[in-house]
């Protein structure tokens, strides 16, 4: 079985420079599509990837990636939407590339589908409220 | 039949009131009947809860034991400026206002995360917020320096008064340059990418009553979740707009300056906002109620979203030079419907005002109505209407020579 998964990935400043990526395509045949890249070398690096491949082989890089001292997080933990500063304006609806705000057109209320952020933060400041928050 | 406001007011009283909101109206009428509904319904609520960037509120501190006389010193509420050109201890806080180390555009878009209407919600969610003010001292006041916590409880009055909100009508924001926009309509993105509208539409209380026969100065209002009133028309009033037949202005036209006593409202229906590459303001929630005193003034209340006009304004020249041009006019039904033509090509919309919370509005106000918690009030005076000739000037400028 075919999965695709959006993880957030966090490296060690030790593990800068090594190929890690490189590894998952190499020995478990996993496509990947960097979504954001934030890597300083002596810091911490963040990389937010796109993985796609088989379930057993996805599962065995991932777990890799954690013997290999790498931090995992899945994406959708990562941009939210306060619920209380939400005032569903919908100026958000045109601001997000990949389409994640959608307007329920019989309630007029702004849906926030998780699944179709990729976590550009483009939403953030031009949110009014301020109701989106990112959490890396 | 005509109906006054008194006997309205006796049959809220008596909990006997038949009161329903804008949108609800506009499929009884149909239904029934303008005449027919004209005599059952005594009241439709109008609601709006949209970016309103002309509010703010003022406060009286107290006085400090020595006394201290702000009026022509400064003071800071949470770093915020607050205007002192007032007597010894009021203070008028403007939601536009930032505090003074804010970075602004300097790196373009700015990001305004806290400005005035950021502090006037802080305030009234009952938080402390923090007053440092200097003055130059004098005789009778001789204090120069305070440093003090305050809270919206403790001061004497905290009275939010907004100079223009609740706009009848509004620009529908596109953008025909190649490069980004970052206007208080939003992001707009280039080459016609997308278009901002900001109205509630058929809920919204102007276009409601277009000619302004029952919203008057002394109409008591929902305002910030609490009970306010309107105090005056408010700034840019213009009455004197092309209209449709039905009377529907068909740009920005009335507006209305609105008051009422902040420490009943609530954070909920006053929300600190951030406009990116723009500024702070305030996010306002207003609810008006009509009175319906005759058919014609029930018929006004059917208004649909497919009878409003807008017009379609290009933000990369038309606004910021003040041309007259227009890229064309769309209807609220087709800017809800999350796309719009203009010149030719579909550009997906959103709006900057939010629609559900205005509907919530006038549930709330139509509750109270209902409950016999909130009476109407018969207008002090009327509104400039067309026949005023009130129109809105650009600025003359005449050039100073010394």
């Amino acid at each position: 079985m075919v999965v695709s998964k959006k993880v957030v990935l966090r490296f060690p400043k030790r593990m800068v420079d090594r190929p890690i990526i490189y590894r998952l395509v190499k020995d478990y045949d996993l496509e990947f599509n960097i979504l954001k890249a934030s890597i300083t070398p002596e810091q911490e690096g963040l990389l937010i990837l796109e993985l796609k491949g088989n379930q057993q082989e996805y599962d065995k890089g991932i777990e890799f990636l954690i013997k290999a001292g790498v931090k995992i997080q899945s994406l959708s933990q990562d941009v939210t939407r306060n619920e209380e500063r939400c005032t569903h304006c919908g100026a958000c609806i045109t601001i997000c590339p990949t389409g994640a705000f959608k307007l329920d057109q019989k309630t007029r209320m702004v849906i926030f589908e998780n699944d179709k952020c990729i976590a550009c933060g483009l939403c953030i400041p031009a949110c009014p409220p301020r109701a989106m928050e990112v959490h890396f | 039949m005509a109906k006054t406001i008194a006997e309205i007011n006796q049959k809220i009283k008596e909990g006997k009131a038949v009161v329903f909101n804008a949108e609800e109206i506009i499929e009884i009428a149909r239904l029934k009947g303008v005449k027919k509904t004209a005599q059952e319904v005594d009241v439709v609520t109008t609601g709006t809860f949209g970016i309103m960037c002309s509010s703010g509120a003022y406060f009286n501190i107290g006085h400090t034991k020595p006394r201290i006389k702000l009026g022509g010193g400064r003071a800071y509420l949470n770093d915020v400026p607050a205007y002192t050109g007032l007597a010894a201890v009021d203070l008028f806080l403007g939601a536009n206002a930032l505090p003074d180390d804010d970075p602004r555009n300097r790196v373009h878009p700015g990001e305004f995360n806290y400005g005035g209407g950021h502090v006037i919600e802080e305030l009234v969610t009952g938080k402390d917020v923090r007053l440092v003010a200097t003055a130059y001292g004098t005789d009778c006041y001789p204090r120069k320096k305070l440093e003090t916590w305050i809270n919206i409880k403790d001061l004497n009055q905290a009275t939010l008064f907004n100079i223009r909100n609740a706009y009848q009508n509004y620009n529908v924001a596109a953008n025909t340059s190649d490069k980004t926009l970052y206007t208080y309509m939003g992001v707009l993105k280039p080459k016609l990418s997308n278009a901002n509208y900001s109205s509630a539409g058929q809920l919204s209380p102007l276009f409601n009553d277009p000619f302004y026969k029952t919203i008057g100065i002394g109409t008591r209002i929902f305002l910030g979740g609490g009970t306010g009133f309107i105090a005056w028309q408010g700034t840019q009033y213009n009455p004197n707009v092309p209209r449709t037949k039905k009377g529907v202005p068909k740009e920005g036209a009335g507006t209305l300056a609105v008051i009422g006593d902040l420490k009943q409202m609530s954070p909920r229906w006053l929300v600190g906002t951030s406009v990116m590459g723009y500024g702070c303001s305030l996010t306002v929630g207003i609810g008006v109620p009509i009175p319906i005193l005759n058919e014609e003034i029930l018929a006004f209340t059917t208004v649909t979203d497919a009878d409003i006009i807008a017009p379609v304004i290009d933000y990369s020249d038309a606004f910021p030079n003040l041309k007259p041009d227009k890229l064309g006019e769309v209807t609220y039904a087709e800017l809800k419907s999350g796309k719009i033509k203009i010149k030719g090509k579909e550009v997906p919309t959103a709006s900057r005002s939010s629609y559900p919370k205005a509907l919530e509005i006038a549930n709330i106000l139509k509750e109270w109505i209902r409950t016999g918690k909130f009476l109407l009030t018969e207008p002090v005076e009327r509104l400039p209407g067309v026949e005023s000739g009130v129109t809105l000037k650009p600025l003359k400028e005449r050039p100073i020579e010394d």
